[in-house]
């Protein structure tokens, strides 16, 4: 479904502060497939997903997507086949929009831009019984402001929209990290039924070795732009957090910083 | 004050309602300052002026006014979003531009005097609604305005539109090129800052070269006393909010004028109103910490 050729980013080109994000990174992955990224910080991984939604225009390499060169595609037009769901709870929705406003915006998003009126009732019906599968109580709050919501139900709302309409691919960027543990493990189950529910192609980016390890049906760890560990099938079956993290020490030659990723 | 001049300060407020609508289109809905409007507003002007005293139909010149809008925020789009000007600077540019685009609209006279050419006030003009005719052709004109740029803002292209103002970054996930979108906000304010500009024209009778300075900041007052004074929610209080504070502006101007004021203070009295509304914020933090006594629990 996904395939990344040769994809290479570098920050502050030319300058003193140089820095080497993504080195010539190939990854494929097939349909349906659900992969977990880790990797410490500074090691590439939200580049990687800023490269691939076309945030950042890479410097060299392709991406493809269900076989479509969409390297020189614009964000937007990515998008209509992407669906993604940012750290930042305030990032994925209009603030000073109503709840089925902000999922009237999304469940156009491969439909034409027009005159048409901005929600019909059948449509409102509809997003009344996907919220209703959220299992928040937001089905009742149509219409208000998502300004009011908390951030769990901001991100749970982000993922309906950036699903509600089958994105080709999946991108999931520490969507739970800015929540409390309570929320974040609500809003991480939610988003392992949707996926496993739609069979979407997805990356996801986690500080948590356990979730990365226990969640989805690949792993790959990523280090100085580069991905030095791909685990699939028997061999992470048979992978613990300890293991991980020594492999990591092992591969990289540091230690990675662990507290984060072990104690959450 | 005279009733007489009551009324004729609630005609001009209806008419530059129009404007202030542009205005609220890029200064609350796409959050970008446009300064484009002073040159935009004398565009409208000059278009009608040229095409009215021409023996034009009135309504039609309207209508190519607010089309030379569309045109003038575009430009202004496209320098900010294609060549990567910050919008207030695009606006600038394009403000200025326009001051000598203006007078060649005008065949190169800095003033063009209307007093035969036909108006839209004259529609009901020797009705039964005596006096009141330009009012009620102001109010009408306005409230068509309004409805239409209401059940706009409730298409599916509407409401990218708010959402490009309240998080781009959502709107582009959304798979919605965002540059198209402040491309049609932008030209759509400025097509109604224009058509005002050419109400005005046929409303006074003259188009003067100078006659925009200003109004982005007319337009900024009456979008915000209108929002203090009559509330902004739901969205179609607020734009009622917003006529009403471009009516309720003039009542201020006019009441300052009746009270002595000279008329050449009048900029002044508009860059303090829109000082102050905008500084609401501020200015209460301020006065708290000046005379708030630390409470003992």
């Amino acid at each position: 479904m996904l395939q990344i050729v040769g994809l290479t980013k570098k920050f502050h080109q030319g300058t003193i502060d140089e820095k080497v994000a993504l080195d010539n990174i190939n990854l494929e992955l097939a349909a349906g497939e659900f992969v977990t990224i880790v990797g410490s910080n500074g090691a590439g991984k939200s580049t990687l997903l800023n490269c691939i939604a076309g945030v950042y225009e890479a410097d060299a390499g392709r991406v493809f997507l269900d076989g479509e060169d969409i390297t020189a595609q614009p964000e937007w037009q990515r998008a209509q086949k992407i669906g993604r769901v940012f750290q930042d709870p305030l990032a994925g929705t209009a603030y000073d929009m109503s709840i089925e406003e902000n999922l009237a915006i999304a469940y156009g998003k491969q439909k034409k831009l027009g005159l048409q009126p901005g929600i019909r009732k059948k449509e409102q019906e509809f997003f009344r019984e996907q919220l209703a599968q959220l299992g928040l109580g937001l089905e009742n709050r149509l219409k208000d402001k998502v300004g009011l919501l908390s951030g769990g139900q901001r991100q749970a709302l982000t993922l309906l929209m950036a699903t509600m309409v089958r994105p080709k691919l999946l991108l999931l960027d520490e969507h739970t990290a800015s929540l409390d543990p309570v929320t974040a493990r609500k809003v991480l189950a939610l988003t392992d039924k949707i996926i496993t529910e739609y069979k979407l192609c997805t990356l996801m980016i986690t500080h948590n070795m356990q979730e990365a390890l226990s969640l989805g049906t690949r792993t790959i760890m990523m280090d100085k732009g580069k991905i030095m560990l791909d685990l699939q099938g028997e061999t992470r079956a048979k992978m613990t957090v300890e293991d991980l993290v020594a492999e990591f020490a092992f591969r990289s030659g540091t230690q990675l910083s662990t507290d984060r990723m072990l104690l959450n | 004050m005279s009733f007489l001049a009551v009324i004729s300060s609630i005609e001009l407020g209806l008419i530059y309602a129009v404007m202030a609508l542009g205005v609220f289109i890029s200064f609350r809905t796409l959050n970008v300052p446009d300064l484009t409007v002073d040159g935009s507003f004398v565009l409208g002007a000059a278009v009608v002026a040229v095409y009215c005293s021409g023996g034009g139909n009135p309504f039609l010149a309207l209508l190519f006014a607010f089309l030379a809008g569309l045109v003038a925020g575009s430009v202004t789009s496209l320098l900010n979003t294609k060549l990567g000007i910050q919008p207030l600077l695009a606006g600038i540019l394009v403000m200025l531009a326009l001051y000598s685009v203006n007078l060649r609209v005008m065949a190169g006279k800095a003033n063009i005097h209307l007093m035969d050419a036909a108006s839209i006030y004259q529609l009901f003009a020797g009705s039964a609604l005596g006096r009141y005719n330009k009012l009620v052709v102001a109010a009408v004109t306005t409230m068509v305005v309004l409805l239409c740029l209401y059940l706009f803002l409730q298409t599916r292209l509407g409401f990218a539109l708010r959402a490009t103002g309240d998080n781009e970054q959502m709107v582009r996930a959304s798979g919605i090129d965002t540059d198209k979108m402040k491309l049609i906000g932008l030209a759509l304010a400025n097509g109604l800052v224009a058509a005002a500009g050419g109400m005005i024209a046929q409303y006074q009778s003259y188009t003067d070269a100078g006659m925009g300075l200003g109004m982005v900041v007319i337009g900024l007052a009456s979008v915000i006393i209108g929002e203090v004074v009559f509330g902004t929610k739901p969205l179609l209080r607020r734009l009622i909010a917003v006529v009403l504070g471009a009516v309720l502006y003039r009542l201020i101007i006019a009441f300052a004028l009746a009270s002595g004021m000279p008329a050449t203070d009048l900029k002044l009295v508009s860059a303090v109103i829109v000082t102050v509304a905008m500084s609401t914020g501020a200015l209460k933090k301020i006065f708290k910490k000046l005379y708030d006594i630390p409470k003992i629990k």
